[in-house]
């Protein structure tokens, strides 16, 4: 085995498409510019070159068009990766993922399987405004038939691709724009990862801090300053938020009796409330205050910078959050 | 401002718990004033303080165990704005960190009062008090919540719990002693003292006052030790760091023996510089407070030398275990009146068997004998330590 290498997690994602297009030839790549353009984000660069107009297509500005026909790819026995530019550009093709990904095994009697892995990128703090930042994953997560998935460390991003592939049915993989230019280092071949559980990625006693995706390193930024001032605090990344790994989630407040929940989405009919109420259905007696949520602020997200900053969580606001659990 | 540090109030403490405040913000405080009482090894020590000021911020709370040297307190000295510092300052180094100026409250504000008959108490706390089968109507909550936490629970318990003083206190001798011998290397020195003298002038002394003015050999015999520490200042302070470093003053631990067992030895600070009525006073209150658990963390944690005296029980010679960081420890005896050749006849003589343990990394045998020679002089001219 050789040293780990230092990769970003925008090449940790390329690599998992290469891998993927590598490992089965009925893997093939599809959205807007993923091609000739090499991705909107970069992604996808060299691939055409590499792998041919077959398996690397420039999909028409029509998600619902191009989703619908990975969809369809899939069901004929393909394994199609669509890409969609962002989450808000995906509510066009929502009828194809709803309506169609979603529920034609349930429709057919198991008959029909859709192993179609579509990835989106998610989030604010790109000054993209209010058409191109929003963290919607969380209403994805609402639907039975998907599983929803989100990379928020470099290996997850290599990894979770693949582990996707598998899954004979859709799997959903919200990449937050934000995490694109972060390093760290991973084994120099690709490691298997699972699409199953939640990750403990940092251990705590005082209270269990849960998040997922772009807001990973921001909480951990926090649980390191939480811990100079003596405040000992677990992070718990979600990576799966449909299905949710409840034990893990339950085994962390159990041992630390407080939860404090950090999503850039919506708090009102969100992930956040969906993570509190199975904290309060199934660990209830483990409670020694209140949870509480970091969550973002109630608005289309804004283009100005302040503004966009103030609308999303951050690394000051939950350290005051959760020490003011913790009092 | 200053900051108020938990003590060290004994060689081996790590850390104690915090148990009340005797003061309150914005109340001044005399140096020297009892402010709050933190439950050691050795019971409850009243902490005194050593800087005048107004108290501006109580950082540490009741039950919480707190290392040596943590912040407990602010202290607006003159000229301060107490409020001004107790609105501003959050320490770094505090387990409970203050809240934030303007919580977003994202909780919803409990009220103050609880409906009669309905405790307020998180689930989890619930669940530990009945574990623990503490009474839930005596918990009061501490925190931001207005809630009974698992915390209070657990303090509630631990208050509850009879706390095994007796076992505690031995174990902190134990370890004390057990670095004495590990890391000090003793030397011992022993000589007999004629007491006669010294004994003689007592009695004519006491015999001239009212009772409540007399004054116990053992008061005479530690004035004589700290008087006699003037010549050897090297048996007088503390072994740190790999040096010595001179103590500030002969602030004599007067080795106490505790009803049900155990030991301490508080200081009887400047015992060199009082009266001996004084120094007799002093004892006598030092004596009382020690028995009633009464003690100050001053008087715990800076004796420069300790004084043994088993002459009560009999013994005629004790070699003491120095108390370390400590560097000397004087042993004295009981006077037994014995055969002594006094200017080439042999008469009856109370005699005072005097010895030291003191530190090689230190000092020497010579300037240990010097020590000796010295107390030897001073008891030959009781007048001195009047």
């Amino acid at each position: 085995m050789s040293a780990p290498i230092r990769i970003s997690y925008r090449e940790a994602l390329r690599q998992g498409l290469r891998e993927a297009l590598l490992g089965d030839e009925r893997v093939f790549l599809m959205g807007e510019d993923v091609g000739r353009y090499g991705g909107s984000y970069a992604v996808s660069k060299g691939l055409l070159e590499e792998f041919g107009e077959e398996r690397i297509r420039d999909a028409p500005l029509s998600e619902s068009g191009f989703v619908g026909a990975g969809i369809g790819a899939a069901l004929n026995g393909m394994r199609p990766i669509v890409e969609v530019m962002t989450v808000n550009f995906s509510l066009l093709a929502l009828d194809q993922i709803m309506n169609n990904a979603a529920t034609l095994r349930h429709m057919s009697g198991g008959q029909l399987g859709v192993p179609v892995v579509i990835r989106m990128t998610t989030g604010a703090g790109r000054q993209l405004a209010a058409q191109h930042s929003h963290s919607l994953e969380g209403w994805y997560a609402h639907i039975p038939g998907l599983r929803i998935v989100t990379p928020a460390t470099v290996a997850d991003a290599r990894g979770m691709l693949y582990a996707a592939i598998q899954d004979p049915d859709p799997v959903l993989i919200f990449e937050h724009a934000s995490l694109l230019n972060v390093e760290d280092e991973v084994a120099a071949e690709p490691r298997a990862v699972d699409i199953d559980y939640a990750a403990v990625r940092r251990e705590g006693t005082d209270v269990s801090m849960i998040t997922y995706g772009g807001s990973l390193p921001k909480t951990l930024e926090a649980a390191a300053k939480l811990a100079a001032i003596g405040v000992s605090a677990e992070v718990v990344d979600l990576r799966s938020l449909r299905p949710l790994d409840d034990a893990t989630i339950v085994a962390s407040v159990s041992k630390t009796h407080r939860a404090l929940i950090v999503d850039e989405g919506w708090k009102s009919g969100g992930l956040s409330a969906e993570i509190i109420a199975r904290i309060v259905e199934q660990a209830f007696y483990e409670l020694d205050a209140p949870p509480v949520r970091v969550c973002g602020a109630e608005v289309p997200i804004p283009y100005a910078k302040h503004l966009e900053d103030a609308a999303i969580p951050q690394v000051d606001g939950i350290v005051a959050a959760a020490r003011r659990l913790v009092k | 401002m200053f900051e108020f540090k938990l003590p060290s109030l004994g060689a081996d403490m790590e850390d104690g718990t915090f148990t009340e405040w005797q003061v309150e913000p914005g109340q001044q405080v005399a140096r020297g004033q009892v402010i709050c009482v933190v439950e050691t090894q050795k019971g409850a020590i009243d902490v005194d303080i050593w800087q005048a000021g107004t108290i501006a911020k109580l950082i540490a709370s009741p039950g919480q165990r707190i290392p040596v040297g943590q912040v407990m307190a602010l202290v607006a000295t003159e000229g301060e704005d107490w409020r001004a510092i107790a609105d501003t300052v959050v320490p770094a180094d505090t387990a409970a960190p203050a809240a934030p100026a303007a919580p977003a409250a994202p909780i919803a504000a409990p009220s103050a009062v609880p409906a009669p008959g309905r405790i307020k108490i998180s689930p989890a706390a619930r669940r530990r008090a009945e574990e623990l089968g503490v009474d839930l109507t005596a918990l009061k909550p501490s925190g931001t919540h207005a809630a009974v936490s698992i915390a209070d629970v657990d303090l509630a318990a631990r208050a509850a719990a009879p706390v095994d003083r007796q076992a505690a206190m031995r174990a902190a001798i134990a370890a004390a002693m057990s670095r004495s011998k590990r890391e000090i290397p003793h030397y011992y020195l022993a000589t007999g003292i004629n007491a006669e003298r010294a004994l003689g002038w007592l009695e004519q002394r006491n015999a001239a006052v009212p009772i409540g003015e007399r004054i116990l050999f053992a008061a005479l015999e530690l004035k004589a030790v700290a008087l006699a520490l003037r010549e050897t200042p090297e048996l007088n302070g503390f072994y740190e760091a790999g040096a010595f470093r001179p103590g500030t003053g002969m602030h004599l631990g007067v080795a106490i023996s505790l009803r049900g067992g155990g030991l301490v030895a508080p200081a009887l600070h400047d015992a060199d510089r009082l009266s001996l009525a004084d120094l007799m006073a002093q004892l006598k209150e030092l004596l009382q407070r020690a028995r009633g658990g009464q003690l100050r963390s001053s008087e715990m944690s800076d004796p420069t030398i300790t004084v043994t005296n088993l002459g009560d029980l009999g013994v005629e010679t004790v070699f003491g275990v120095i108390y370390p960081p400590q560097v000397a420890l004087v042993g004295l005896g009981r006077a037994l009146t014995k055969p002594l050749v006094i200017d080439g006849a042999i008469a009856p003589a109370r005699v005072l068997r005097a010895t030291l343990s003191a530190d090689h990394r230190v000092s020497d045998g010579m300037r240990g004998a010097r020590f000796l020679i010295e107390l030897d002089r001073l008891f030959q001219q009781p007048e001195l330590l009047a």
